[in-house]
């Protein structure tokens, strides 16, 4: 009998098309959602709609120039972008730089993460219909990028790094500033939980939503926060340290649930090691030079060269292929969004629209960076 | 029984966290001091920018209508958009020809303020300016020339 | 009751005085125009001020300024979106059912309009005053979800049939519990007249003389409001985030500002309606024996006291909507089937042993 009915009813596959224009996209993904009812059946995103061709603009700058396009890719971690570049062309030049840099390299990158993960945080809450807790993480989003503007000259796009070091040194200022803002993130961090992480709505919206199995993960290519809430462990940082972070004491955030929540949880605890890893390098920067010295034009000996960083999305390298020449003969970028994006489809079949939105906020897509 | 002493946990559980959360955004709407918004347009004359922060490029100029750029095209040469165009002109110094600065063409519209020309140039000559209010009406007014007219090169640099 | 601010004899004064010039036909006809204007300047101050209000709420909650530049903080800031709307070119999407797609809105603000009719502002001003006026007033709210799936059904769009099935799911289950909270008061007061319900609270509010099955219901009926009038947590038919704009999501202009001015209409009725039955609608505030004190709050008018009252109401569904995230929608039945109707039920029952036992004060 029951089976009759169900037949009866069977109803009938639809298609809407999630953005280009969409409020929850968050810039220009279009998702073609096969819809049963309020219940998603397929997900198939249709990307390219800003496609610079940053790799190729790469193929005729300088290795100095190629520094300030990464900005563009993931805007919202930039510095790590940049440092990612600078990396790979000193490993080229075989060029040691300063500790100096390497610890300002550090704690830039880790208020970046920080930074990051306070926007995500923000707009995972407006995603899920609380819009004032988007205000909440601006407002201590501000601060940091009040540091990023007085001692890199940018809010965003900081183009902080140069192949060698840094463009010019840290204020005077930034040390204080960015205690500041510690004794304040500290005050805030638990008004986070209390809003969203304790909140039972918010718990029933993500607990058990979009699961990720370790396996999925990593044939998925997922990296980043994502992946270590599935429990694969993948954190650059810890396992090919660059810059100063083989002498930093920090532990990889790893859970098992693989969940949306775990997700949130992961980038939550994120948060606080990023902290503590600023507080035990803020008042150690060694004395020294901000840039090691370089030649005007730099050429990269043949041959081929790949630098790995964790930002705050996953894993970002990038590959560059140099026949000698002042511009690199071939790059490419190895972005986080990309692949992370590929897993959507996987987590979201079965759920809700409303948990689809859920789950693209946890992978915290930034749509440029997939597009390059 | 345990279901149904579960089930009651539970409302407690959700009732008391969505207080918690009530109490967060009660307490900002009690203390509206802690507001942050800067009113823009009004506090205009008050507003201090960060010194480094980039705002467009300047040719730097003193009080006797004098800059440093030697016209070398460095600048030029380190942006990546082609935001600079150096013209040059030759002028005659004790009867010898010498490359000189006619023209300093500087198009904001193409600029993504990465600052790559300031530490290219060997003269400082140029400088990342504050002023970040850009808006014109006509698209080729954001094309500028830097240097005045009548400027010339400062003494002593090369 | 002292007969201080009773606008009965107000009302009686206007009538006496129009049926002495003409024909009761007449006289009715005119009484009733006379009513409709009177609602219709009501709602467009209700726009006004609770527009500008809800802006100022979530502004302060977000550490924002909120409107400043239109008129003295802002003041003016409504009315300036009320001319842009009115000036915006009326967009009709090209499949759609244009008569239903005009329909929808006006059915929206005539479920307002009848809802708010029974409502008591104070003594003796109050257009409808039925017999049965809880039940009319949950019959006729109810009746808005017809324009939302009409608008819903006739946009021709994916996004707003999805948010209009929501809402009817959503206000079908909600009014059972708005329904039976109101009914646990309605054990005590043995009475569905809206204004017999009032004067049964002379001597202390119901939220204070029923005690816990009247907190619970309170709460109850809280939640259930706020979905009913699809705000806060429960706006899943508009889902700024997931359907774009939900049911309205192809209005523009005037129309869209009907959608827009029947929102908050009705979410004035229905913290107008638990302010009448939990915290006594415009009866003043008093304790016990303390003469002194009662009759300084008796010189307080009354239509004030209706208005902090709502106001009250108003400000928790603003603060209830600028923290908490949305809901699913399943699980927004689950709260419904599981949590609230069960225990609604069971709280009519304490309720009525309550009153049986003669428990309340």
């Amino acid at each position: 009998m029951e089976e009759i009915i169900h037949q009866e009813l069977e109803s009938q596959e639809y298609f809407i098309n999630m953005g280009p224009q969409h409020p929850s996209t968050h810039g220009v993904l279009r998702l073609v959602l096969s819809l049963d009812g309020e219940i998603i059946r397929k997900v198939e995103p249709h990307i390219g709609f800003i496609h610079r061709s940053i790799e190729k603009m790469c193929e005729h700058d300088s290795y100095q120039q190629i520094v300030h396009l990464t900005d563009r890719m993931d805007y919202l971690s930039c510095h790590i972008n940049n440092e990612a570049v600078c990396l790979a062309v000193e490993m080229g030049l075989q060029l040691e730089v300063p500790d100096r840099v390497k610890v300002i390299r550090t704690i830039i990158g880790e208020l970046t993460r920080l930074s990051s993960h306070q926007l995500w945080w923000g707009v995972m809450g407006m995603d899920l219909g609380a819009i004032t807790s988007f205000l909440y993480g601006f407002r201590d989003r501000e601060m940091i990028t009040d540091i990023f503007e007085e001692t890199c000259g940018a809010r965003l796009t900081m183009n902080y790094n140069v192949p060698g070091g840094l463009m010019f040194d840290i204020h005077p200022n930034f040390q204080r500033r960015t205690k500041e803002f510690i004794t304040h993130f500290k005050k805030k961090l638990p008004e986070y939980d209390a809003l969203l992480t304790n909140n039972v709505i918010f718990r029933e919206r993500t607990v058990g939503i979009g699961i990720l199995s370790k396996e999925d993960a990593i044939s998925y290519g997922v990296t980043g926060p994502a992946a270590r809430a599935s429990g694969f462990s993948c954190d650059v940082r810890e396992h090919h340290p660059y810059s100063y972070y083989p002498k930093v004491q920090f532990k990889e955030v790893l859970r098992t649930e693989g969940d949306c929540f775990a997700r949130y949880q992961c980038r939550i605890d994120e948060m606080w090691e990023s902290l503590s890893i600023i507080e035990q390098l803020i008042d150690n920067i060694p004395e020294g030079p901000y840039k090691a010295p370089t030649k005007a034009v730099i050429k990269l000996p043949k041959g081929e060269f790949y630098q790995r960083v964790e930002t705050a999305r996953g894993e970002f390298g990038v590959y560059i292929i140099s026949e000698g020449q002042k511009n690199p003969y071939r790059l490419k970028f190895r972005s986080p969004g990309f692949s992370n994006l590929s897993a959507l489809d996987h987590m979201a079949r079965g759920s809700k629209i409303a948990d689809l939105v859920a789950i693209m906020s946890t992978l915290d897509l930034v749509i440029p960076d997939i597009d390059r | 029984m345990r279901s149904i002493v579960n089930y009651f946990k539970d409302i407690i559980f959700g009732l008391n966290s969505l207080v918690t959360g009530l109490k967060v955004t009660g307490h900002y709407f009690t203390n509206p001091k802690e507001i942050i918004t800067q009113q823009y347009p009004e506090n205009r004359d008050t507003l201090q920018m960060f010194e480094r922060f980039r705002g467009e490029v300047v040719l730097l100029h003193n009080e006797n209508n004098e800059h440093r750029c030697t016209g070398c095209s460095a600048c030029e040469i380190a942006c990546p958009n082609g935001t600079i165009e150096i013209i040059n002109k030759k002028v005659d110094i004790d009867g010898r020809k010498v490359k000189a600065l006619d023209t300093f063409v500087y198009h904001l519209q193409m600029c993504t303020m990465c600052g790559l020309c300031i530490p290219a140039c060997p003269t400082d000559a140029i400088k990342m300016a504050n002023t970040f209010e850009h808006a014109v009406f006509d698209r080729s007014q954001l094309t500028k020339v830097l240097n005045r007219p009548g400027s010339k090169l400062m003494d002593g640099v090369k | 009751m002292k007969a201080l601010y009773d606008f009965s004899i107000l009302t009686q004064s206007i009538h006496m005085w129009l049926s002495d010039r003409y024909t009761p036909a007449a006289v009715t006809i005119i009484e009733m125009v006379l009513v409709g204007v009177a609602f219709m300047i009501l709602f467009a101050i209700l726009g006004l001020v609770l527009v500008y209000a809800e802006r100022k709420v979530s502004a302060v909650i977000q550490q924002r300024m909120g409107p400043t530049r239109v008129g003295k903080w802002g003041t003016a800031q409504t009315l300036a979106d009320v001319i842009k709307l009115v000036l915006k070119e009326p967009i009709i999407n090209k499949e759609a059912d244009k008569f239903l797609f005009n329909l929808a809105p006006f059915i929206i603000m005539i479920a307002a309009f009848m809802a708010i009719a029974a409502l008591p502002f104070a003594k003796g001003l109050q257009a409808l005053d039925f017999d049965i006026g809880i039940l009319y007033v949950i019959a006729v709210s109810s009746l808005g979800v017809i324009g939302i799936l009409l608008a819903g059904w006739s946009s021709n769009n994916k996004y707003s049939l999805i948010g209009a099935m929501r809402s009817g799911a959503q206000i079908i289950s909600y009014e059972l519990s708005v329904a039976l909270s109101l009914l646990t008061i309605v054990v005590l007061t043995g009475s569905l007249q809206l204004s017999t319900i009032i004067e049964s609270q002379a001597d202390g509010w119901w939220i204070f003389k029923g005690h816990i099955p009247a907190w619970i219901a309170f709460l109850i009926f809280l939640i259930a409001s706020t979905a009913e009038t699809n705000r806060g947590p429960f706006d899943l038919a508009e889902a700024e985030s997931e359907l774009t704009a939900g049911f309205h999501t192809e209005y523009s202009g005037l129309k869209f500002a009907f959608f827009f001015l029947a929102e908050f209409a009705n979410m004035f009725i229905v913290c107008a309606i638990g302010a009448t039955v939990f915290l006594g609608g415009w009866m003043p505030f008093h304790i016990g024996h303390w003469e002194g004190f009662n009759a300084v709050m008796d010189f307080i008018p009354p239509i004030i006291w209706f208005l902090v009252k709502v106001s009250f109401m108003i400000f928790l569904m603003m603060w209830f909507r600028w923290t908490f995230p949305r809901l699913r929608i399943d699980q927004l039945l689950t709260l419904e089937w599981k949590y609230l109707l069960p225990i609604n039920l069971f709280n009519i029952l304490l309720m009525a042993l309550v009153a049986l036992m003669g428990w309340h004060f």
